[in-house]
């Protein structure tokens, strides 16, 4: 995605006006550089039929992944979607790393729609901190056997057995004869031979890649503005589109009171009506948003039988007091022992309630979408998306074609922290779709900054009340836990009867601490706003919930919350040594609150989370500036089990820690009336520079199988910061943001 | 309408009050410089006009006529700028990577003005927004471009 050659992928300029024309890298590559590829010695007529059989293995066939070009670059055709988290870095090192391929020479792009490319349980979405753990097994396979395939090309050549033959990055060689072949001279060849059923894998202690901290492929194009991302696509003959949305779901257009005046302005093509908004197509985008926003429309009340209805009433605060009110007994997520009688017989109980606010995603890139009807009936779709497949199931009904007849393009992603999966209302292109088959021309339709904060999916409100009891040595003997309210799990893809929804609850249920007797349930509760995945999903909000209760269990029962988790995960060893970790990391573990050189008083919080397969523990140090909290320096020990690339992996504990912060500190979407007060980061504001703790990582490689690292990052930040300000002064915030709580001076 | 753009005179046909950003990048094509808010919160657009780090988001195009405009797309013909490319790449500062050209534009401007910025100076200019939370690495980058001028 990040050569030279970008911008062929977004143009359609060099391509003879109004044929149906396949505009996907292979089409454009293969004819512009005559490359030889592993990939297109399949004629499409085969490929065709091979995907629509269902016996196809996803992760196997090398021609879906790879081309090998005369230059020896590899182009990689990725499952993942590249959007900061390093993904596509991360897939040429595994596959490197086995074909013997200096990652530094490979080109990684989104893969098209396929079954090859489910390799995430089954399915396929860029999400969950899932990809590496995911595809790592067939990813090193894939290279394996690509790489045997060259071996035996290159035998063939030489006439020699391919047993005498090795590899160096980038070539075969034959020691004994002093000869080797460039891998780029053998691909013709290669991709001629059947692909082997397995080959050998390197073996670990011999990885060159895996596990380095190479340099990320695509720095230096996101360094000088050649990164091209959704919002950057044109297509020949395009109109630009800008909507605005009805205040609140469900209501919809009406009278237009201004309609000949909008016509009449500067590049206005026409105005068009879409479910819940109106939009003004025009030649220029600024033009188009500009008679938009002066469209003057009546909205109308939502039909009785409207899906997804805002209501009138909706406000946060008021919801707040639902789920405060909302009792059980809720749906289990785990029961261990017998909470009752503990709580009984315990020396001392104590009870708290808990919550944080709606969240916005607020990734830089507004949402946009480019559709592109073809003289053949099909459509191609440019959209940031976490799933490509997905999105395409849902634009063919919206279209009215069938699956295969839409072609997803996924071009890096400006930022998503699960904005881009599928939620109904908060995509932008079934619009673009709407629009671009209403006009015959293609259209590009960017959602200004202020109409995505309008619509976009919510990480949901949650709330957590809690019950503890406490023996007579100071230890809890029982822990309670209901979580009011949904996630998006539940929402998006539904919960058996009974059942706790896992998203709601991850990051209270099943935490490592020997705490006898355990009862978590779920209180579900609907939302009225469109709820969605925002990074760290349950657990972003879960662990600041349970860790900060967890260090007023310890104070009740006398105990340091740092020493009270130790005892807690006596038995727990990869916990327990990775609390250490995060101990002896920030210099040995002290509470506060203590004077620090430059005349502040400090404090420090600690907390633990286990979540996407990772471990971390998090120690924050904090000191009030005016009523609000300062976050100096945040200690992360992280362990994934093993690792692909530590500096990857470290540049994502500090972005996670940016997110967590700005969500502990600051963030809040705040509704009145059914509309949400913020409607840009002027009002919305998130995590700024001046704000930026400093964040010191270790990695943990403790052999467990591996875990995730986009998210895992996050849950511990809120929970060690909260805790470390009840240590500074006493207070214990139990609802998010902090900036709603005036914190008084030590 | 004439624009000095990266050195070159440019014709365009825009009303007064069009934001240059959507000059740059619709009229242009020149994409590199980015749409965030439009309400210069982020700095995702941001540019130099006469050197000095401009959010083109809210600059009327009628504004800047006549002006030196340099958007990211030349960053690496001035020397300066071409050194704080250098420090981003060896910093492998960029995540999702969407705000990094206004990153980028704002060191230059800072370090075209202020070859060895304080930490102070350093916070005082890069205030555009990274929701990626790049700010360790872009502060390291700036620093390693001002010891290396």
């Amino acid at each position: 995605m990040m050569d030279g050659l970008t911008p062929a992928l977004f143009s359609a300029a060099q391509l003879p006006e109004g044929q149906p024309v396949n505009l996907s890298r292979r089409g454009v590559l293969g004819a512009a550089l005559g490359a030889l590829v592993l990939g297109v010695a399949l004629p499409r007529g085969a490929a065709r039929a091979q995907a629509a059989a269902p016996a196809v293995q996803p992760g196997t066939r090398i021609p879906a992944f790879l081309e090998i070009r005369q230059d020896g670059s590899v182009l990689l055709k990725s499952p993942f979607i590249e959007g900061g988290q390093g993904v596509d870095t991360a897939m040429a090192q595994i596959v490197g790393e086995e074909l013997d391929a200096d990652p530094a020479r490979f080109v990684v792009e989104c893969a098209p729609p396929g079954p090859d490319y489910a390799l995430v349980n089954g399915r396929r979405i860029t999400g969950g901190s899932f990809s590496v753990r995911s595809a790592y097994p067939a990813m090193r396979q894939l290279g394996a056997r690509a790489r045997a395939m060259l071996v035996q090309a290159a035998a063939t050549r030489l006439g020699v057995p391919a047993a005498e033959l090795t590899t160096e990055p980038g070539k075969v060689v034959h020691a004994a004869s002093g000869r080797s072949l460039d891998y780029g001279a053998l691909a013709a060849e290669a991709a001629a031979l059947p692909v082997p059923e397995t080959a050998p894998l390197r073996a670990e202690r011999d990885f060159r890649y895996i596990g380095k901290p190479v340099a990320r492929l695509d720095v230096r194009a996101k360094s000088t503005g050649r990164a091209m991302y959704s919002i950057d696509v044109t297509v020949e003959g395009m109109l630009q589109a800008a909507v605005q949305h009805a205040p609140r779901l469900g209501m919809e257009p009406g009278a237009f009171a201004n309609e000949a005046e909008v016509k009449a302005m500067p590049g206005v093509h026409s105005i068009q009506r879409l479910p819940g908004a109106v939009a003004v197509l025009a030649d220029r985008w600024w033009r188009a948003r500009r008679a938009v926003e002066t469209l003057q429309v009546g909205w109308t009340p939502p039909a009785a039988d409207a899906r997804n209805v805002m209501p009138a009433d909706f406000s946060s605060a008021a919801h707040h007091a639902v789920l405060a009110a909302a009792t059980g007994p809720g749906n289990p997520a785990e029961v261990e022992g017998d909470t009752a009688a503990a709580l009984r017989s315990a020396t001392r109980t104590i009870e708290a309630v808990y919550d944080a606010p709606f969240l916005a995603h607020g990734q830089l890139e507004p949402p946009s979408a480019t559709a592109r009807w073809n003289a053949d009936g099909t459509l191609d779709l440019w959209l940031p998306n976490q799933a490509p497949e997905m999105f395409q199931a849902v634009a063919a009904r919206v279209a009215g074609i069938a699956p295969e007849q839409v072609k997803i393009h996924s071009p890096l992603l400006g930022g998503f922290f699960g904005r881009h999966f599928l939620y109904d209302s908060a995509n932008p292109f079934p619009q673009a779709i709407q629009l671009a088959k209403e006009v015959g021309r293609p259209v590009k339709l960017i959602w200004t900054r202020e109409e995505e904060f309008l619509r976009d999916a919510l990480r949901p409100m949650g709330l957590a009340r809690f019950r503890a009891g406490i023996g007579p040595d100071g230890m809890p003997v029982a822990l309670e836990a209901e979580a009011v309210g949904e996630g998006p799990i539940g929402r998006w893809f539904g919960t058996a009867p009974g059942k706790a929804d896992p998203s709601a609850v991850e990051g209270i249920a099943e935490k490592p601490y020997a705490i006898p007797n355990r009862r978590v349930v779920q209180v579900p509760l609907r939302h009225p706003p469109i709820i969605s995945f925002w990074r760290s999903v349950g657990h972003s909000m879960n662990d600041f919930f349970y860790e900060a209760f967890l260090d007023e269990v310890a104070e009740a029962g006398g105990q340091d919350p740092y020493q009270l988790r130790l005892r807690l995960l006596a038995e727990k060893p990869r916990h327990k040594a990775l609390l250490e970790a995060v101990g002896e990391l920030s210099g040995g573990w002290k509470r506060g609150p203590y004077d620090a050189a430059d005349g502040t008083k400090r404090a420090r919080g600690v907390a633990m989370a286990s979540p996407f397969g990772s471990e971390v523990a998090t120690i924050a140090e904090v000191s009030l500036k005016d009523g609000a909290v300062v976050v100096h320096d945040v200690w992360v020990a992280v362990d994934p089990g093993r690792m692909v690339n530590p500096a990857i992996i470290e540049a994502q504990v500090n972005s996670a820690v940016a997110l967590g912060l700005s969500s502990a500190l600051l963030e809040e979407v705040v509704y009145v009336d059914g509309v949400p007060q913020a409607r840009n980061f002027d009002n919305y504001p998130i995590l700024t520079p001046e704000r930026m703790p400093r964040v010191h990582v270790r990695i943990v490689e403790s052999g467990a199988p591996m875990g995730g690292i986009g998210e895992p990052g996050l849950p511990g930040v809120p929970p060690a910061v909260v805790n470390a300000v009840a240590a500074l002064t006493g207070q214990r915030v139990r609802s998010l943001p902090l900036a709603k709580t005036r914190l008084g001076a030590v | 309408m004439e624009l000095n753009i990266n050195g070159t005179t440019r014709s365009v046909e825009a009303e007064a009050d069009t934001p240059l950003l959507w000059v740059l990048r619709d009229e242009l094509g020149m994409t590199g410089t980015k749409y965030g808010c439009g309400v210069a919160q982020c700095g995702a657009c941001t540019v130099l006009v006469d050197g000095q780090a401009t959010r083109s988001c809210v600059t009327p195009v009628e504004s800047v006529a006549g002006m030196a405009i340099t958007t990211i797309e030349a960053v690496e013909q001035d020397p300066v700028g071409r050194r704080v490319v250098e420090a981003w790449v060896a910093a492998q500062a960029p995540q999702c990577g969407y705000c990094q050209s206004g990153q980028v534009m704002a060191a230059t401007s800072l370090l075209k003005q202020t070859p060895h910025p304080s930490d102070e100076d350093i916070a005082a200019a890069m205030t555009n927004l990274c929701r990626c939370g790049t700010y360790n690495a872009i502060a390291a980058a700036v620093r390693q471009a001002a010891a290396q001028g």
